[in-house]
């Protein structure tokens, strides 16, 4: 009976606002969606982190004879430093770090140029001469690129030591930025529906304060009168959010999965089991930001 | 069971103070009529008795419970053991009679056995029955403020109080409402009714309270409307 009598109330009052339960819906659908977007991208940047980093190397560029003197004073590097370098990265105290090591000439380093630049003007104009020789260093633990930035920087006849993760860091930077600006605009919209659920409940609360009035005068206690609109909230942001938890698994599953990594097949993308990752917690947020905005909204409504 | 000691009620924003020094005692059982001129502050009083306004100054105990101090969360058990009517009856307009009756009991969670049980009974008593699926608007004044009683004494309250019940119906219909309240009133319920028809309390010969801007100036018991012309205050 009082289970009954409840559900009537909560569907009269979403029958009673149709156009403010439908916004209600709308706004927590796409605010959450955004809430999901953010924390795809998050993911997809620690996948591409713990994929890129594995790659990353070392590179100790040798002097060319363009590189200015104040760098390179005893012009480009000959056998003899390349020896050097060698000898230093096949020494005992640096050996241990070293997983293995290359060295790529004039002519590699042209070669994986005009692959890289195909059709770029540029291609055209450099000469194998201009690009630098170079030692690719892969360390056992990428974390450890400071004993050999240190030891090799100094060296006579080496134009740069670069460690490969510090342009990831920055790509990976601007990646971070562009989903911090995601869960900014999604904490602004998941506000916006708070303040828009409590004005739904607020109203659904007016249209019925004769029904609320008579509640009271006959002794329904406040939980009971609460209820309905509390549930009303809620029903109207399950909703939003399922549809947000369709639309996550949805983009993951047609265009992550099914087209961009078609596309882009040499890098690994999030799959739908991150997606069911965050459907879940979704459909939690909603809710809970339901409970609580219509909660505190029927409470100011009805203080007793 | 009633009782309202040196109570003040100022209500916001107001000067002059709705209620002043009262102190008023009702026995169980006890049927007692509220008189006085409009804003002397009959309604301002059963609404404390109700626990709807707390008093600015005073005591206020009803059915063993201290009004100034009850917390709000116990305050619907307490609404729970008394029967609220008013002038303008208060029906839901999108509801049968039946189902404005059965309505209180549904909020405060009594099961539907019981509800089937208690709603016919209760409409026999104020000489409604056949008529449980007429909508309020299809109803007279006076049948109309029978629902408003059904509704109230539907869960057998203690209390019963009535503002000015038979304030929009005529003389005749009045007395219909009236016989019925006393039949409450003789099974055991205390009423406590404000109003201003003065040929009812001259009739009944019961306890009149009468006030005037806010203070109690008459306690009589088998009073009448107006004070005697000598004597007969207390
Ligand atoms: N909610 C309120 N806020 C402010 N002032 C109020 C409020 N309710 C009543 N008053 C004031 O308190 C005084 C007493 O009002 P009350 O309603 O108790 O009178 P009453 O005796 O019931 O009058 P009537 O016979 O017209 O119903 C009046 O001056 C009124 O203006
Ligand atoms: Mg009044």
């Amino acid at each position: 009976m009082r289970l009954g009598f409840i559900f009537g109330e909560i569907a009269q009052g979403l029958k009673r606002n149709v156009s403010m339960v439908i916004s209600v819906i709308l706004v927590t659908f796409v605010s959450l969606t955004f809430v999901g977007t953010a924390g795809l991208l998050q993911l997809q940047i620690g996948q591409m982190k713990g994929y890129w980093y594995d790659r990353a190397q070392i590179a100790v560029y040798l002097c060319t004879a363009i590189d200015p003197a104040s760098s390179c004073p005893q012009g480009a590097a000959g056998n003899d430093i390349k020896k050097a370098v060698k000898e230093k990265l096949d020494s005992a105290t640096i050996k241990t770090y070293v997983a293995s090591f290359e060295f790529e000439d004039h002519k590699q380093a042209y070669k994986h140029f005009q692959e890289q630049f195909k059709g770029n003007a540029v291609a055209k104009y450099v000469t194998p001469e201009q690009l630098p020789e170079t030692f690719w260093v892969k360390l056992k633990n990428p974390n450890d690129s400071q004993i050999i930035l240190e030891s090799l920087g100094g060296q006579a006849g080496v134009f740069e030591v670069r460690d490969q993760r510090s342009y990831l860091d920055q790509i990976f930077s601007i990646l971070n930025a562009a989903s911090l600006a995601a869960v900014g605009i999604a904490a602004l919209m998941l506000f916006s529906a708070t303040l828009l659920i409590s004005t739904t409940i607020r109203l659904s609360a007016f249209s019925r304060r004769r029904e609320l009035g008579i509640m009271r005068l006959v002794g329904a206690s406040n939980f009971y009168i609460q209820l309905p609109f509390i549930l009303e909230g809620i029903v109207a942001a399950t909703i939003g959010s399922l549809l947000a938890a369709g639309a996550v698994v949805a983009v993951v599953q047609f265009f992550v999965q099914g087209y961009l990594a078609q596309q882009v097949s040499y890098m690994s993308f999030i799959g739908l089991g991150d997606a069911f990752l965050i459907a879940p917690a979704l459909v939690l947020v909603g809710i809970l930001l339901a409970a609580v905005a219509s909660s505190s909204a029927i409470n100011r409504y009805l203080k007793i | 069971m009633i009782r309202i000691e040196n109570v003040t009620k100022k209500y916001r924003g107001t000067a002059r103070p709705a209620l002043n020094q009262v102190t008023l005692e009702i026995e169980k059982g006890e049927f007692v009529f509220l008189v006085g001129a409009s804003g002397s502050g009959k309604s301002s009083l059963i609404s404390l008795i109700l626990r709807e306004e707390v008093p600015t100054k005073g005591l206020v105990h009803v059915l063993g419970e201290d009004l100034v101090r009850i917390p709000s969360r116990r305050v619907p058990y307490f609404r729970r053991k008394l029967g609220v009517v008013f002038q303008d009856f208060r029906l839901l307009p999108n509801k049968t009679v039946t189902q404005n009756i059965a309505f209180s009991l549904e909020v405060i969670g009594r099961s539907r056995g019981l509800i089937e049980a208690a709603v016919p009974d209760v409409l026999r008593l104020v000489g409604l029955e056949g008529k449980g699926d007429r909508y309020p608007n299809e109803l007279s004044g006076g049948e109309r403020q029978r629902v408003a009683l059904a509704r109230a004494i539907v869960n057998k309250p203690a209390i019963l109080l009535a503002d000015e019940p038979t304030g929009n119906l005529d003389g005749a219909t009045s007395e219909g409402i009236m016989s019925l309240i006393e039949r409450i009133n003789l099974a055991g319920t205390t009423v406590v009714m404000a109003t201003h028809d003065k040929a009812i309390v001259d009739r009944f010969k019961k306890r009149v309270v009468e006030l005037s801007g806010g203070e109690i100036i008459r306690d009589e018991r088998g009073g009448s409307y107006r004070a005697a012309e000598s004597g007969g205050e207390s």
